[in-house]
């Protein structure tokens, strides 16, 4: 177990104690291994055996059966592509394409100078910015086939780069280890949410709209929008309050469109869903 | 009738510094965690099951039912468990949310544990999304901090720690015993049910899993009350959601609105379909009503209600409410075999019908795609599916099944052309894509 020094130990098994019962660590702890070794090797496998009580087959079998553990030595930066439909339709097919070229690397493969493993990577849950690219797991929104290719090669050349929804790239190891669960105190860094994802937000505030005001919260919600208006992003904030005396409707609603809706089919099982 | 847009879980996702306990606590966070501390456990069961909250995560399940099926005599500790491993084709919600606003999330997880009597939590959050762990570990740390979670919190005499678990890449862990399995260190792979997991959950223990929406509604159904909530949406599918806009429209994004509104009344606010790439308009031609997971719809679904019951007497199913539009350039085979594709890497192997149907379903999809179909095939995918649906282990299989089967009941032609000609000749995939106009110019 020499491979690993007494402060990677430590910590893994500090992950242990976060859990009612230390394998739930698991997973946490094989995120550890890879910002540690860059990869998941067989040394890595038999630390985690040893921790938990496992035999080094059933933690193979985790590392295994999960895509973000790699087992060969990964490149400084990941780079995803999206090609699940959305993405591949708007573009994700051609900008993989191109990068692949680009690269000389196909899927999961790493570049000779050792600076990006290219992969292309199921739905990253940002399909209104599609086509998406990820870079160490942070957002790159709307990308095209140039764009994707600038990026890459600012990576490569080592320049700073920073995500449009997140913080400046550092390295696909040391993201491994927030994953893990050690903060990196990039919090703050980046915006609050990117333009797709206010774009209702947007249309209800020129409009005048909201949700209705409750009677209840009434007063309390007026003091409260008094001082928002004083204090912060005044725009919205004003359109808001103005949608609110105007007395946005607190009745009705609820069955306007019943007749529409047809046969009422029961609640399906528990968990059905996938998400 | 309320406004057409409600936002509530979006309302404050323009706010500096949104994700912050300041921000969150300055737009009234952590209001209903007060009141939920006054109120009994039971109280707040009957209030969201009164609520007529269902699962925001697909099947719509009510949320105060699901919590109500903990039992009280027994003697393990309880867990609330939120699915925050958001990976369906096409959803794309609950990102943003726990981006732009964690807090309300934690808030919710407080009063959620408050009600089934948990004292330990977990979020289980894909491990793809860096940024938002980063920001729901802050967050819970925050509320450490401000005493919303730890010892005794407010005074209460309730207790609670939270752990954020990054998951490793895997859609089948987004199906809930799955997850359960994969949040106990092993490979995620289903459970057989019963026993379900509100009596043998995470440690075969009782526990409840809730979507990150789900959850992140309670705060407010708290603060505002059941009439409130049930004002907007309609009789059996009440309150607000976010529908999540994609593909060939002008205005991709979020929108919040009551349950009930059309994709029809959605596409207008966001300006319609985008231009097509040689100047006339772009058609709609398919969508999905939530996730690649529920058959796909056509532009005669254009005015069906987007509620559970709505979209189920449409053939569909609400799902996630993920719409993910496609117009005119788009051919439904390549569209269907990728989404299949999908399936197939994801297919965790434990079953048969699924682990093997899914790998035939690609191998015909893909002979159809590139026109080297074979008479027959239609009736193979139509057979194949009927094999998977109703007889694999957990929902991945069923949902496999669905684009196909719809696609073949609104597209057949299109897979009847793959017995000779390519999906790429008849749509070329330049048309559909994003930089189609400079493309194409």
């Amino acid at each position: 177990m020499s491979v690993f020094d007494e402060a990677t130990v430590g910590e893994l098994r500090e992950l242990m104690g976060r859990y009612p019962q230390a394998r739930s660590a698991l997973l946490p702890m094989l995120h550890l291994l890879q910002s540690v070794e860059g990869h998941v090797s067989t040394a890595g496998i038999e630390l985690c055996a040893e921790l938990l009580d496992l035999s080094a087959a059933e933690v193979s079998g985790v590392a295994t059966f999960y895509t973000m553990y790699k087992r060969r030595p990964m490149g400084t930066h990941h780079v995803g592509v999206c090609t699940n439909t959305l993405c591949a339709v708007m573009g994700g097919d051609a900008i993989f394409e191109r990068l692949s070229d680009h690269l000389g690397v196909g899927h999961d493969e790493t570049t000779e100078d050792g600076q990006v493993t290219l992969e292309r990577v199921e739905c990253n849950a940002a399909c209104d910015f599609a086509p998406v690219m990820m870079v160490n797991w942070e957002f790159f929104d709307r990308q095209d086939p140039a764009s994707a290719v600038e990026l890459v090669d600012r990576l490569r050349d080592g320049e700073q780069v920073a995500s449009p929804r997140g913080a400046e790239i550092t390295s696909w190891r040391e993201a491994e280890r927030v994953l893990a669960g050690f903060e990196d105190g990039r919090v703050d860094e980046g915006p609050a949410a990117g333009d797709a994802s206010l774009v209702g937000l947007e249309i209800a505030n020129e409009r005048g709209w909201s949700a209705p005001v409750a009677d209840s919260a009434a007063s309390a919600a007026q003091e409260s929008k008094g001082e928002a208006v004083a204090e912060a992003d005044t725009q919205r904030a004003e359109s808001e309050t103005v949608a609110e005396e105007s007395g946005a409707d607190v009745e009705g609603g609820a069955g306007d469109r019943q007749e529409a809706s047809g046969g009422g089919s029961e609640p399906q099982a528990e968990g059905k869903a996938d998400d | 009738m309320t406004d057409v847009l409600t936002p509530v879980l979006s309302a404050g996702w323009a706010d500096d510094r949104a994700w912050t306990l300041d921000a969150y606590t300055r737009r009234g966070g952590y209001r209903a965690l007060a009141k939920a501390l006054t109120t009994t456990p039971a109280e707040l069961i009957d209030l969201v099951k009164e609520s007529g909250l269902r699962g925001r995560g697909g099947a719509g399940f009510p949320t105060g039912m699901k919590w109500s099926f903990i039992p009280k005599d027994n003697p393990n500790p309880t867990y609330l468990v939120v699915n925050a491993d958001e990976s369906e084709p096409g959803t794309c919600k609950d990102i943003p949310l726990m981006m732009a606003s964690p807090h309300t999330l934690v808030e919710g997880v407080i009063i959620a544990s408050r009600a089934i009597e948990a004292e330990r939590a977990f979020i289980y959050v894909r491990g793809e999304v860096l940024h938002v762990v980063r920001r729901l570990r802050a967050a819970v740390r925050e509320a450490y901090e401000a005493g919303h979670l730890g010892r005794d919190i407010g005074g209460s005499g309730m207790n609670l720690d939270v752990v954020v678990h990054a998951g490793a890449g895997a859609y089948i862990c987004g199906e809930e015993t799955a997850l359960l399995d994969s949040l106990e260190g092993r490979r995620g792979q289903p459970r057989l049910r019963p026993p379900f997991p509100a009596v043998a959950g995470l440690y075969a223990s009782p526990t409840v899993i809730n979507n990150v929406e789900s959850i992140a509604s309670v705060p407010a159904i708290v603060e505002h009350g059941i009439e409130w909530f049930g004002s907007m949406g309609t009789e059996k599918s009440k309150g607000f959601t976010l529908y999540s806009l994609s593909g060939h429209v002008k205005r991709p994004g979020q929108y919040e609105a009551p349950l009930g509104i059309t994709l029809r009344e959605l596409l207008e606010l966001g300006g319609g379909m985008r231009p097509s790439p040689d100047g006339t308009d772009a058609e709609l031609k398919f969508w999905t009503p939530g996730g690649s997971s529920t058959p796909i719809l056509t532009a005669e679904h254009l005015d069906v209600p987007l509620d559970y019951e709505g979209v189920g007497a449409a053939g569909s199913m609400l799902g996630t409410k993920a719409l993910q539009v496609f117009d005119q350039t788009t051919s439904v085979v390549r569209c269907v075999l990728r989404w299949t594709e999908f399936y197939k890497h994801e297919s965790c192997g434990k079953c048969t019908p699924c682990r093997e149907g899914t790998w035939w379903l690609v191998q015909v999809l893909r002979r159809l795609d590139s026109g080297q179909g074979r008479a027959g095939d239609i009736e193979l995918l139509q057979e194949l599916c009927g094999n998977i649906l109703g007889r694999s282990f957990c929902a991945l299989g069923d949902g496999a099944t669905s684009p196909i089967t719809s696609a073949i009941q609104y597209f057949r032609d299109e897979f009847e052309s793959g017995m000779h000609t390519p999906s790429a000749e008849l749509f070329p995939p330049v048309a559909s894509t994003l930089f189609a106009t400079e493309a194409t110019a």
